[in-house]
């Protein structure tokens, strides 16, 4: 843990260089890497509440992340109605499956939260697949409208998704160091590491394990809601999809799960592989982002299963 | 009256009993010492009073009121702290907020909890060594934080289940001056150890457990002469 003058002091750094980069370099597609940076990063700090601190490991977060998505889109889609509604509603809908899941399943011990988030995720999937309203498989475009925030749609620059999304990112990354530093903090590491312990201290470790996990959806749904409305198209085989769930568990397991820095820089990593990856290598390149990040994570859990924070810390300590 | 009575507990795995009819209770601020050969049922009877069993007969009774189905944190908030025989320490957090894990019991707020979490460093000497990783510490040092972090989440009654297992003499010694202060604050103790010369001098009163029944009770000078007693650890052949 770190003091909170040095947590402001980087986080306005990063705000810093986040928010002028873009202004510098005028590429689209650097502005685009920007976007999906922060948006990773901050899907992985969602992820990281529950998987990384509460050490409940979730395979399934595509199910929240999904939800966002259409939760933003269908009804802009079918009625008109403003994204930001879709997203309140998208975020209440994915609290109320987090429920859903978590209510029976963390009474148990094991490894039955990690599965159950994987077998719900690939049943929301199929729903989706076959739900006429959503046009099934084909997914959803959204209608051409005045662009603007109350349809958070632009169509001719990237630059207010990019300040979104780094707002979003912002509001995550303070939410979470104050947690860190909470009793909720305190008890999600105990319950990671020692939940009998945890329960003998007093701690109702289902509860939680439920709040992470309720606080972690809520913020996962958003993130799904923001993409939506920036790639303008979903489908199930997108938005729902294990490629997606993974992915988000990678970034946090290759930056360092549990650690508050370990999303964005497991992202910065994985995030620019994957994106120039694809431009570099075209049809090709398929699939190059995932066997290179297959063999990061190998290294990582032989040489430093706290990740590349672990690996910063080692240096730090080294030099001291 | 009783701060803490079972009445007729028993606890089955099946179709194995592992406590068997308990009647056992423990007055406010004794000391009573909990022996038996291993596979006994003493770790059973722990887990049963903190709630990480429910026992499958009987009922246990908490200043009158009935505990039997409560969860192991109610219990906990209740005033029931417990050690383990294995230790648990949260080992990659620091001595200070090992013992911050019992103080937010109490206190939400981290300065606060951190404020007791100080106070009981300094009742159990392990001040220079709160800034540690407890993973880091000696066996004897990580069963001191269990007991310094069960210390503040402000029991009234503390079941101790083998603290001075696994510890040198030197070890020992200090760990009995540990248990003495803590009932000078008030305590009561149920205390499980192997080490006999040990519990037969901390304890006001001992219960034998054999085979998942409680066989003999009463002062220790009573217990050790008593025959089913000297059968149950020393079986029937030395049986005079």
């Amino acid at each position: 843990m770190q003091t909170t003058k040095r947590f402001i002091i980087t986080l306005a750094c990063i705000l810093l260089v986040f928010a002028v980069a873009p202004l510098v370099i005028s590429s689209v597609h650097f502005q685009h890497l920007l976007i999906m940076l922060l948006l990773y990063t901050t899907l992985s700090q969602a992820w990281n509440l529950i998987g990384g601190y509460a050490g409940q490991v979730s395979f399934g977060h595509a199910v929240f992340f999904g939800i966002g998505a259409y939760a933003a889109m269908a009804p802009l889609n079918q009625w008109g109605l403003t994204p930001w509604i879709g997203m309140a509603i998208g975020a209440v809908v994915s609290v109320m499956v987090a429920l859903v899941i978590g209510v029976p399943v963390f009474r148990l011990k094991g490894h039955y939260f990690a599965i159950s988030t994987f077998a719900v995720a690939e049943v929301v999937k199929e729903l989706f697949s076959s739900w006429k309203w959503v046009d099934g498989p084909i997914g959803l475009d959204a209608p051409i409208l005045e662009p603007g925030f109350y349809t958070l749609m632009f169509y001719k620059t990237k630059l207010p998704y990019l300040y979104l999304t780094l707002a979003f990112f912002l509001v995550v990354m303070v939410l979470t160091f104050r947690m860190e530093r909470s009793r909720m903090g305190y008890y999600f590491r105990a319950i990671k590491q020692r939940p009998d312990a945890a329960q003998a201290m007093g701690v109702n470790i289902s509860l939680y394990k439920q709040y992470a996990l309720v606080i972690s959806a809520l913020f996962t749904a958003i993130c799904g809601s923001f993409y939506a409305m920036y790639v303008l198209h979903i489908e199930p085989a997108t938005v729902l999809s294990l490629d997606i769930s993974m992915k988000i568990v990678l970034v946090t397991a290759l930056g360092g799960a549990g650690s508050l820095w370990g999303p964005l820089l497991g992202a910065m990593v994985l995030i620019p592989l994957q994106e120039y990856s694809r431009v570099w290598l075209g049809g090709t390149g398929m699939g190059i982002d995932l066997i290179v990040l297959g063999l990061l994570i190998m290294l990582i859990c032989i040489f430093e299963p706290k990740g590349i924070v672990g690996i910063l810390h080692r240096l730090t300590r080294q030099k001291g | 009256m009783a701060i803490l009575e079972a009445k007729n507990v028993s606890m089955h795995f099946g179709e194995l009993a592992a406590l068997q009819n308990i009647n056992l209770s423990v007055e406010k601020g004794e000391i009573l010492g909990l022996i038996g050969p291993n596979g006994a049922g003493k770790t059973t009877f722990f887990n049963c009073v903190t709630g990480f069993l429910n026992a499958t007969r009987g009922a246990i009774f908490f200043n009158g009121h009935d505990i039997t189905r409560l969860g192991p944190h109610r219990i906990c908030r209740l005033g029931i702290c417990r050690t383990f025989q294995i230790v648990q320490s949260f080992s990659e957090m620091t001595v200070l907020e090992n013992i911050m894990m019992g103080a937010f019991c109490r206190h939400a707020a981290p300065r606060k909890s951190s404020a007791q979490a100080e106070e009981v460093l300094e009742i159990t000497g392990l001040k220079d060594k709160r800034n540690q990783i407890a993973g880091s510490l000696t066996l004897a040092d990580q069963k001191r934080i269990e007991l310094a972090r069960t210390i503040a989440t402000q029991p009234t009654v503390m079941l101790l289940d083998e603290v001075m297992a696994g510890l040198n003499p030197t070890e020992t010694d200090e760990a009995v001056e540990l248990i003495r202060k803590i009932h000078a604050m008030g305590l009561t103790l149920i205390v499980v150890e192997h080490v006999m010369e040990v519990i037969m001098g901390i304890s006001q009163r001992i219960a034998v457990f054999d085979s998942g029944e409680l066989i003999v009770e009463g002062p220790p000078e009573k217990v050790v002469r008593d025959e089913r007693v000297i059968k149950a650890y020393l079986g029937e052949d030395y049986h005079a």
